[in-house]
Formats: C-alpha cells, sequence, structure tokens
C-alpha cells in the first residue's frame, strides 16, 4: 500500500505541494478533500517537495487533506466496450455507464518514428462538397476548421462524425458549452453514429486541468485502435480553450509566457497532439479534425498561427460556409488524381470562376457597368454557392462531381469554362439548355 | 564514464537537477538510470555542486535519487564512411535501425551507433610511415557511393604527428585499425576510420577561410539570377506558413549543384520528411545518373519529438556538413525551421528561470544565430583544394511578421534574404520570394547591372500598378501601361518557375542566360502600339510564347522554333532597342 500523506505545504490556484519521497515525475495522485476525492498529476519535483495539479482544481482544498500516490502515471482504460460511451477529462464516465479499470494504458506516449511513416494515399468521404470535392480529406491527415466564435462548427463536427467512412469517431470537447455536449449527444444518436463514438468531454464548468487531459485521453485510446487496425478520425472541439487553458496554468506557474500570455512552449505542446495523426503501414489509422476558434477572426493570433505551421492545411469556416479560398488540403494532391478524372479539372476550374464572380461582385458594388459575361458570372456565383457551398448539401463526390458540370453547363458556353476540351467533350451534360 | 557520480533532486519539465560529488564539465553528456532505462542528456548549468540538466528524452517516471552518470565527453556526432544516405534524428540515432528494435514508436532510451559497423570498405592508404601530419591530412581513402571518402587524421588530434604505420590496401571496418600515429611526446594514437567530434564546435582545420563568390546553382531563376546565393554563404527564406518553403527547400535539396545535401527537419511535420524519405532513393542525380539519396543525409527531429534533441540537431547536421567540407566537397545544409530551434532554446531558457529578452526569447539569441551560421564558409584546405558549407535556414515568423526577433536576428548575419509572400502565394505565384523585398549581397550568374535593369522594370511596373488602382487604366498613359505591362511580363515568364514541369522544374544557367537575353529584348524595345488593349493582346501572345518555351527541352529544335517565333514577334513591333538593353545583350551573349 502506498503512503498517504496529510500535509498540504502550499497551495496555489490549482496547484498544491507536498512533501514525499520516491514519486515519479508525470505520477498520478489522490486528493481527498471534503467535497469528494479528485486525481492530480506531478509537475515538478524539487527534492523532497512535490507539486501536483489538482484536477478538481484548488478551491476548497484543505492544508490538512490527504494525498495518495498512486505509482503510476495518467492511464485510460481501453477496450471496446469504451465504444458508445461518454466520459470526462479525467477519464470518469458522464453517461452514468459504469466505470472501467480494466485494461489501463499511459496517455501521451512516444512519438511515432518518422522512418515507419508512410505517405498518405487515400481520401475520406464525408459527403460535403467543399471537403471531397474541393479540398479532400485525406486518411491520416490533420486538419483545423478555422472559424470565428459564432460559426456552425460543432454541427460541421458533428455531420462529419456521422458520415465520415471511418471505423470508430472520437470526440475530444474541450470547455464545451453544456448545450453543445448535449446537442453532440443527441445528433450522434438520433444520427445512429454514437455506437461507434467514443466521447471525451470537457464543459466549459469543469475544472481546467481536465480540460489539458482531453486530446491526450482521445488521442491514446485512438491509437490503441489504429494500432488494431481501425481507421479511426478524432474531432477535438475546440484547440483554443486547449491552449488557454494551458495558458492560464501556465501563469498562475509564473512561467515566463511569450506571446500574448501563451507559455513559450504552445507550438511544442500543440504539434505533439497533432503529430499522433498517422498511418500506421499495415494496420489502422489517426485522422484528426479540430476546430481552432480565432479570437477576433485574426489568424495571426497564436493559436491559429502556431496550428497552421503544424497541420496539413485548414478548412476556414465563415458565414456558415467553408470558404473556398483560405482553405487549403495540403494531401489533396496525393488523392484526387485517381478519383475521376475530372476531379482536379473542376476543383482548378470552378474555383477560377468563382474568385471571377467575386471580382464581378466587386466591380457590381462600386457601380460598375456589367457586360454579358458579368452576367453569367453572377448567374454561376450564386448556383455555386446555393449548390456546393451551402453546408446543408449532402452528395458523394461523383454526384458533386456531376452538379458542377450541370451548373457549368447552366451558366456558360462550352469554351468558357476554361477546361481542357477532351474533358469538356466527356462530361459536359448532354441536355444542354 | 567519469567518476563523478549524482542523484536527481529536482525535474521540471524536460530540465532535471541533479546533485553531484566531483567535477563536471559544461555541457558534458549525462545519462540518468531510469526504471532499466538511461536517458541521455546535457549538462547546460553548473551551480556548486547542483548541475541542470537538459534531457533529451521524455521526462515522465524520473524520480528523485535517480542516479546518474557522467560521460565526461561533450555531445559530439560519429564521423567516418557511412554517412551518405542516412536519416538520423538530432543525437545522430539512425532511425530505419531504431525503428526495427521498437516498431512504430520512439521509445526514450535507445542510442544506436551511428554508423554501421559491419559494412568492409575498399581502404587506398596515401600517407606512408614516417610522414609528419597535423589533423584533418589525409591518411587514405575509401570510396563512399560517387565520392573518394577521405580517412582524415581525426580532428582532435592537435600538434604536428608522425606516421608510425598505415594499413595496407584492403577492405576495413569502421572501427579497425586504419593507422599509427605518434605525437611529440611520443604517444600512439591508434586512427579508425571513425571518430568523434563535439558538435558545438566548429570544425577549423584548414588553412583559410575564403570569400564566397562562385555561384551556387539551384537551378531555380529568381534565385540564380535575382538573388543569387555563393557556395559558401548563407540564406535564410522567411514566410508565413503555406507560402511555400518547405516546397522551396526540397526543389533546392534536388537540383542544387552541389556535392552533398544535408536536410535538417528541425521541428517540423513528419509528413514532409516522409515525402523526402520515399522519394529520394527513387530519384536520380542528374549530375552523377546515381540515386539521389546518395548523395543526401537527412536529420529529423520533427515537432513532436523532443525538444533539448531539436536544438542539439541542426549542430548535428552542421557537423556532419563540416566533416564532408574538409574532403574538399561542397556541401549544402538546409534547415527547416530555424524558428523552431529558437524555440526550443526558449522553452529551455524559461525552465532556467533566465530574464526573458523579446518575446521571451533569451539574450543570446542573437549571438547563437549568428555564431551557427558563421559555420558555414569557403575555406582552402591544408592541400589547396577547397571545400564549402552553405546554410540555407528557413524562419517561421509567428503571424507572418518579420519584425519578431528570429527572423530580424537572421537578416543580420545571412548573404541573401528570399522573403516569401502569402500575397504571391495565394495568387498561385511560385516561388512566392517577393521580388521587391528580397536582396542577395553575392554576385550571381548574370552580371549586377544588366540585372537592375531588368528589376528596374519590376519596380516601376508595380508603382505603375499602384497607381492604376486608384485612377483607373483610362487615367493611365500608354508608356506607362506598357512598363506595367513589361514588369507583369517578366514576372509571369522569369520569376514565376513550374516545379511540377519536367522541364521547367530545373533550368541551367546557360538556358537561364539565353532565356534573359530574350526578356531582356521585349524589356528594352519601345512597341509600336495602337492603345491599351492592343497592348495587352500583344503582351498576352509574347508572354503564352515565353511560356511555351520554358516548356520545351533546351537544345532542342522545338526550342529553337519557339525562340525564333519569339524573336519574330518582338520584332514585328518594334520601334527600335534602348541602347542600355542592347549593351547588355551583348555581354550575356558574349
Amino acid at each position: 500500500m502506498k503512503k498517504v500523506y496529510s500535509r498540504i505545504e502550499s497551495i496555489t490556484g490549482n496547484v498544491i505541494a507536498v512533501k514525499a519521497e520516491g514519486v515519479a515525475y508525470g505520477e498520478l495522485a489522490e486528493v481527498r478533500t471534503r467535497f469528494g476525492a479528485s486525481l492530480a498529476e506531478v509537475i515538478r519535483l524539487s527534492d523532497d517537495l512535490v507539486s501536483l495539479q489538482v484536477f478538481a482544481g484548488g478551491r476548497g482544498i484543505s492544508t490538512g487533506d490527504e494525498v495518495r500516490f498512486l505509482g503510476h502515471p495518467m492511464k485510460v482504460s481501453f477496450s471496446d466496450s469504451l465504444m458508445g460511451r461518454i466520459f470526462d477529462g479525467a477519464g470518469e464516465p458522464r453517461d452514468k455507464g459504469p466505470t472501467l479499470d480494466e485494461n489501463l494504458i499511459t496517455i501521451g506516449g512516444p512519438s511515432v518514428n518518422p522512418a515507419k511513416r508512410i505517405i498518405p494515399k487515400e481520401m475520406i468521404r464525408t459527403g460535403i462538397p467543399m471537403i471531397d470535392l474541393f479540398n479532400t480529406l485525406v486518411k491520416s491527415q490533420k486538419l483545423p476548421i478555422f472559424s470565428v466564435s459564432g460559426e456552425p462548427y460543432n454541427e460541421l463536427l458533428a455531420r462529419i462524425a456521422m458520415q465520415a467512412e471511418v471505423d470508430i469517431i472520437v470526440l475530444g470537447g474541450m470547455g464545451l458549452k453544456y448545450d453543445d455536449y448535449l446537442s453532440f449527444k443527441d445528433a450522434l444518436e438520433s444520427g445512429g453514429a454514437m455506437s461507434k463514438t467514443i466521447m471525451f468531454v470537457h464543459t466549459a464548468s469543469d475544472p481546467v486541468v481536465e480540460c489539458l487531459m482531453v486530446p491526450d485521453i482521445s488521442l491514446a485510446v485512438a491509437e490503441r485502435f489504429a494500432l488494431k487496425g481501425k481507421n479511426v478520425l478524432v474531432l477535438l472541439t475546440d484547440m483554443t480553450n486547449f491552449s488557454d487553458a494551458m495558458k492560464e496554468i501556465a501563469i498562475t506557474q509564473e512561467q515566463v509566457p511569450s506571446n500574448r500570455g501563451y507559455p513559450g512552449d504552445l507550438y511544442s505542446q500543440l504539434a505533439s497532439r497533432y503529430e499522433k495523426a498517422v498511418d500506421f503501414e499495415g494496420s489502422g489509422s489517426i485522422t484528426i479534425l479540430a476546430v481552432t476558434t480565432m479570437p477576433g477572426d485574426d489568424v495571426t493570433h497564436p493559436v491559429p498561427d502556431n496550428t497552421g505551421y503544424i497541420t496539413e492545411g485548414q478548412f476556414y469556416l465563415k458565414n456558415g460556409r467553408i470558404e473556398p479560398f483560405g482553405s487549403l488540403s495540403r494531401l489533396k494532391q496525393m488523392v484526387n488524381g485517381k478519383t475521376r478524372s475530372d476531379h482536379r479539372a473542376i476543383m482548378d476550374g470552378m474555383i477560377k470562376l468563382y474568385a471571377a464572380y467575386k471580382d464581378t461582385l466587386e466591380k457590381k458594388s462600386m457601380g460598375f457597368q456589367m457586360s454579358a459575361w458579368d452576367g453569367k458570372l453572377l448567374k454561376y456565383g450564386e448556383k455555386f454557392e446555393k449548390g456546393m457551398m451551402d453546408l446543408s448539401v449532402n452528395i458523394p463526390l461523383e454526384q458533386a462531381l456531376d452538379r458542377g458540370w450541370e451548373i457549368l453547363a447552366d451558366c456558360f458556353e462550352r469554351q468558357e469554362t476554361g477546361l481542357q476540351t477532351k474533358l469538356v467533350d466527356q462530361y459536359w451534360p448532354k441536355k444542354t439548355a | 564514464m567519469t567518476a563523478t557520480k549524482g542523484r536527481v533532486t529536482g525535474v521540471n519539465g524536460n530540465m532535471v537537477t541533479v546533485r553531484v560529488d566531483g567535477p563536471v564539465y559544461m555541457n558534458e553528456v549525462a545519462y540518468i538510470e531510469n526504471q532499466g532505462r538511461s536517458l541521455k542528456s546535457e549538462i547546460i548549468r553548473v551551480r556548486g555542486d547542483s548541475v541542470q540538466l537538459q534531457v533529451f528524452e521524455l521526462t515522465k517516471g524520473i524520480k528523485v535519487d535517480d542516479p546518474v552518470s557522467f560521460s565526461g565527453e561533450l555531445l559530439a556526432v560519429e564521423l567516418g564512411p557511412g554517412l551518405l544516405g542516412q536519416i538520423y534524428d538530432g543525437l545522430q540515432n539512425p532511425l530505419p535501425e531504431v525503428a526495427e528494435k521498437t516498431g512504430y514508436f520512439l521509445e526514450p532510451g535507445v542510442y544506436l551507433e551511428a554508423l554501421p559497423r559491419k559494412t568492409r570498405w575498399a581502404f587506398t592508404p596515401v600517407a606512408k610511415a614516417g610522414d609528419v601530419v597535423r589533423r584533418s591530412d589525409t591518411l587514405g581513402t575509401v570510396p563512399e557511393g560517387s565520392f573518394t571518402h577521405r580517412i582524415m587524421v581525426p580532428f582532435n588530434l592537435y600538434g604536428d604527428l608522425t606516421v608510425k604505420s598505415v594499413a595496407k590496401a584492403g577492405e576495413y571496418e569502421v572501427t579497425d585499425q586504419v593507422a599509427e600515429l605518434v605525437d611529440s611526446e611520443g604517444v600512439v594514437h591508434k586512427v579508425t576510420m571513425l571518430f568523434q567530434w563535439p558538435v558545438k564546435r566548429a570544425v577549423d582545420c584548414y588553412a583559410e577561410r575564403l570569400k564566397p563568390t562562385e555561384p551556387m546553382v539551384t537551378h531555380v531563376r529568381l534565385i540564380d539570377t535575382f538573388f543569387p546565393v555563393a557556395k559558401g554563404g548563407t540564406y535564410c527564406i522567411p514566410g508565413p506558413f503555406g507560402a511555400g518553403k518547405t516546397v522551396l527547400q526540397q526543389i533546392t535539396s534536388r537540383h542544387a549543384d552541389v556535392d552533398i545535401v544535408i536536410i535538417a527537419a528541425c521541428g517540423e511535420r513528419a509528413g514532409e520528411v516522409v515525402e523526402t524519405l520515399k522519394e529520394f532513393p527513387e530519384l536520380l542525380d542528374p549530375r552523377t545518373g546515381r540515386s539521389l539519396m546518395e548523395r543526401t543525409i537527412i536529420v529529423c527531429n520533427t515537432s513532436s519529438m523532443p525538444v533539448a534533441a531539436r536544438e542539439a540537431s541542426v549542430y548535428t547536421a552542421v557537423t556532419m556538413a563540416e566533416y564532408y567540407r574538409q574532403m574538399g566537397l561542397d556541401v549544402l545544409l538546409l534547415a527547416d525551421s530555424t524558428s523552431r530551434w529558437a524555440q526550443a532554446m526558449r522553452e529551455m531558457s524559461g525552465r532556467l528561470e533566465e530574464i526573458p529578452g523579446e518575446e521571451a526569447f533569451p539574450a543570446y539569441l542573437e549571438s547563437v544565430i549568428a555564431s551557427f551560421y558563421e559555420r558555414a564558409g569557403i575555406v582552402r584546405l591544408a592541400d589547396g583544394s577547397t571545400g564549402s558549407v552553405t546554410v540555407g535556414g528557413t524562419v517561421s515568423p509567428a503571424g507572418g511578421n518579420f519584425e519578431e526577433p528570429v527572423t530580424q536576428a537572421t537578416l543580420k548575419v545571412v548573404g541573401a534574404f528570399h522573403g516569401l509572400s502569402r500575397e504571391r502565394s495565394d495568387a498561385r505565384k511560385y516561388p512566392a520570394i517577393h521580388p521587391l523585398d528580397s536582396w542577395s549581397k553575392y554576385g550571381g550568374i548574370i552580371a549586377h547591372d544588366i540585372v537592375s535593369y531588368a528589376h528596374g522594370f519590376l519596380f516601376r511596373g508595380s508603382e505603375v500598378g499602384q497607381m492604376m488602382k486608384v485612377v483607373g487604366e483610362e487615367g493611365t498613359s500608354l508608356d506607362d501601361f506598357a512598363v506595367y505591362l513589361k514588369g507583369e511580363l517578366l514576372d509571369a515568364v522569369y520569376l514565376q518557375q513550374n516545379s511540377f514541369d519536367p522541364v521547367d522544374a530545373a533550368v541551367s544557367p546557360e538556358r537561364q542566360k539565353r532565356v534573359f537575353g530574350l526578356v531582356l529584348a521585349v524589356l528594352g524595345t519601345a512597341f509600336r502600339l495602337k492603345d491599351k488593349d492592343e497592348a495587352r493582346s500583344y503582351f498576352n501572345r509574347v508572354r503564352q510564347l515565353f511560356i511555351d518555351l520554358n516548356g520545351a527541352e533546351w537544345n532542342t529544335p522545338r526550342f529553337a522554333e519557339v525562340e525564333s517565333a519569339l524573336r519574330a514577334a518582338v520584332a514585328e513591333r518594334s520601334e527600335g532597342l534602348e541602347p542600355v538593353a542592347a549593351r547588355h545583350i551583348e555581354t550575356l551573349e558574349r
């Protein structure tokens, strides 16, 4: 039996310090307070003084409370019975189901050997044309959804969760509003995707330390499933809350802040999570989609900025649509050459015309005269926004390509599209208007 | 291992405090014994009997009182034949071998030998018994790929040494003795093909450092013609995310006209390294016809690998570069990205509770960056041959703002600045090096005054373009409009380059000169044009011809055909060539 320590030397914010021996860095302890037991993690050792970060927060902890070290780092249970379950940031059930404690695995494990990685090669279909057609999501990709607060990013995630062609969904919620959590749950349950989903949810009212655990727990579980040959999609929302939790804790620990109060290791911390996205050769894969809200729509804010340097592109959610210009999937070239022969041509061609539409729109708003060509572009832009960009559009890639041709044929003559004659001959809809 | 022993007294992130019972060296390598593993670390501060180590591994699980042993050596790399084609982590662990041992993941505490021990190398002696040699002098050679790898007197044997014996020609392993050297005190040193050198010390055994003048051809027009890099020079590529830093580095690593390329992927995405790892073995080096991997060493410490090793990785890479320079070879080191390296320093500085400088970077940031770039250079070796190390580093400035400390500290010490712009990459103008902001202090393949004549059109063209945004096309004179079109043409057909096109991806210096002469002919000609619409459609035609020319293979009938069509198109509306331009074209063709 492990020794129990009953004298807490100091309490600062969420960090307590006790005098103890034989404690390992990163080890877990249990703190018993009059509000119940909470887990705590060792974050600093200095001679016999052990600093612990208390998951439930420092509020209400007495200097006489008991601390019992568990002799192992943070772990989470891993088994097939995780499916369909909902847990909190400490790995405790949130859904009134039984606590799971068999087959515990360590979280935050070592990084994958780059020599064992493979070049990504398979697309993940989502049924959303702005993703499938224009910025294809690729297995083992890590992509953030840059969004302003107020945009329907959680609805988008829920839709992707229900429609994406993957074996398992792991959803990590950080600082979620309680009603957002409930709507996620409802959406997945009514969409029938709950049975392949595992949720780790930290809500805004939960202790901030638990927020930090969510990505690590989610990814540790995902990694195990991937090693068992499953294709796992990890959805994280919202990484800005995670970064803010990190900031809060770094500041209470009196770390020197670097940029807008964020700790200097923000990049490394984010990277060590995002880099868990991987395709294991001869086994499963992890794909990460993570919401990053941009305070004030500012892409140079430290969180989206550092994220952009880590991830392989980004989806830019604006005015309820995935913007074609700011969005980029760096890996799409690896897969969109082998879907359908017109995929790349439609992808580039339609975006170029949409850019021309935007220019025309600007000209129109400045009161310039509209030519016949401008008229065509205006018609095209409207159709494109309605038929492709609208988030409610829900069609597979092939249908989206066909619809692309229809829109083009509706608005333009064949040679006006700037597409290769060979493709136009092959795909141009027969009954031209 | 030294006799000094230590015990852990504190852990804070990747910094561990240890109490020691004897003498230690600053920057000495130490090993923390924990759960049957020994974790490599480096002494970064000494205070009385308490020393602080940065640990090159995850520190989870370390306990107070864990024993620590000290190696007595600074952090060093193994140098010898067999480095080429290897994939190392920041501490020179060969990653494929690590993968064989530990599988998918990088388990802490696994350190393998950097050079394969079992490979047999065909040694040919050069030195004879009785010769007096100094460090870096050649004792013999072995063939490594297409290079003659010099087996040198280890750089750490100082003073005059007399050769006592040299092994006969034959096959040896790297750890076999190939020579015995006697120093001035009569001590006999047994020399193998392999020796170690501390990474943070510049290799300094050369006769003199020379001024970098010869251009290092990258086969990227914008660089070679406008912002050239010299062999032995330094350059930096700052840019916001998505502007194409890594792609530019990859293109350079393929086409650069050097003997050896060392890629230091420092704190960046693992996926990008994987592309290089998987593609290079299949690509051929146009110079030698052999696999590109045979001239490449990859040092990769990607963003999720331990931070302290990230700091070491750039030094590991530059030390290997200097080693091959000592053989009279031209080496290019590409570091992607130096910002991540600087951030690693910042993290450590924060843990050490040092007083922070700007944006919490340590106060010594500038001097550390400067001394790293200063390890580049072209040198004359003792035997009269020259070798060079060229360093190109990317910088990832926060928010794409070049005013931040790492970019500014780097700009102070480099010889060329290739600033990437989001504006240009959004417009799909690649390479997205900004032609008005960037600069180079080196001479390129085309004389400076000729280039600056062309550059003038870019400046004036962009001025006219700005003006047109205000007054509209109607308010611009036809002459000004022509200058604007010329500037746009230069940008579209010469500055931009299609790296996916097999011909356009790499352009030889002769070809660059020829095409540049043609561009000059267009820039310097006054054209007979009725109005702006005619001007625009005429320039569109010229542009199309240039683009066809860029796609035509060099020295083929097709190239000649497009070239003469182009000359005809220019002559058709020419009202005479400016004398300056005529002179420049003449100089180019000479």
